[in-house]
């Protein structure tokens, strides 16, 4: 009996400690910056090819909602969002969403056992210098941007996003004219 | 009696790791914060601290610090690797400086592995840089001299 309370008193410390020194960092949510209600500057083009060979480019999606998210597989915040965003591109694709990928790994494969694992339902593609420095520099992540129908940059969150926040402003931009 | 010696083995690598982690808290003096970090590169005669990024090589070659070294990240094998024969004949008292900044501090992958492998191999001068949310916020943003491409 004393045996295991003993060994649950020990267990019980060091989980406590480990998730005390785990606690989330206070700034990790991220902030809308710039405009919010579309009808920015134009989102810069780019022309990848998705991690199956197709070709991928921001022009294709004209007329779409763009969520374009700039992530990485080692990115714990990435991580985090990354099934959220899944969620939101079911929910509404048929209303106009279109979520993309630019991963900013060094190299393919972790990115597609990532893909496979994270069941991700939106084209992924690996990012380039020229592409991350277009967006005005990818120096930490995740950085995501939102772009209306016209092909605008309506919004930029750096850090990761509050879900509720990025769904209403995605909302909004499904619904404008 | 075997069980309290089990306890107490668990007891200890449970509080040795967290020792090990929590030397890079913040406010820690294994840490140095970018401003401090650029005084020292602006001292003209000072002596320089060996500046090594282990971060992602993408992030690196669109903006890193001057003189920094890509080594590669240091959550990877090869990283680590690097940064072994990078550090090979080096002074085990040679002032070094990691740095990475592609997250937030408490989620970057690549400072705490790189910082554990230069303290296994004897490194007692090392120092890694303190940034809160990524590089380009806390260096790149406050204006502090950047270099492009390799």
């Amino acid at each position: 009996m004393r045996r295991t309370v003993l060994i649950v008193v020990a267990v019980v410390l060091v989980i406590g400690l480990w998730k005390l020194s785990h606690r989330p960092h206070p700034g990790l949510s991220g902030a809308p910056v710039g405009k919010t209600g579309g009808g920015g500057t134009p989102a810069p083009n780019f022309s990848l090819q998705d991690l199956n060979g197709q070709a991928l480019s921001l022009a294709k999606y004209h007329g779409r909602v763009v969520l374009l998210d700039f992530w990485a597989t080692w990115c714990g915040p990435c991580r985090e969002e990354i099934p959220q965003f899944v969620a939101l591109q079911d929910r509404y694709r048929d209303q106009g969403l279109q979520v993309i990928g630019i991963s900013m790994d060094d190299g393919p494969k972790p990115v597609r056992g990532f893909y496979r694992e994270f069941k991700m339902n939106y084209p992924v593609a690996l990012g380039t210098e020229q592409v991350a420095e277009s967006y005005g520099g990818v120096m930490g992540l995740p950085v995501t941007f939102l772009i209306d129908r016209d092909g605008r940059l309506a919004a930029k969150y750096d850090g990761a996003v509050e879900m509720a926040t990025i769904e209403h402003q995605v909302r909004a931009l499904l619904q404008a004219k | 009696m075997k069980v309290i010696v089990k306890i107490a083995i668990v007891l200890l690598l449970g509080v040795g790791a967290l020792l090990a982690q929590s030397e890079l808290e913040p406010g820690s003096t294994h840490l140095i914060n970018p401003e401090d970090l650029l005084m020292l590169l602006q001292v003209p005669k000072g002596d320089k601290p060996l500046i090594l990024n282990v971060g992602p090589h993408l992030l690196y070659m669109q903006a890193h610090i001057p003189d920094a070294e890509y080594i590669g990240a240091g959550s990877a094998s090869q990283g680590l690797e690097s940064l072994r024969r990078r550090v090979k004949t080096l002074s085990h008292n040679t002032f070094i400086v990691l740095y990475c900044g592609c997250c937030p501090w408490s989620h970057c992958p690549n400072v705490r592995p790189a910082y554990n492998e230069l303290h296994k191999l004897g490194f007692t001068n090392v120092k890694v840089l303190y940034i809160a949310d990524n590089f380009g916020t806390d260096w790149v943003d406050k204006g502090y001299p950047i270099v492009k491409g390799q």
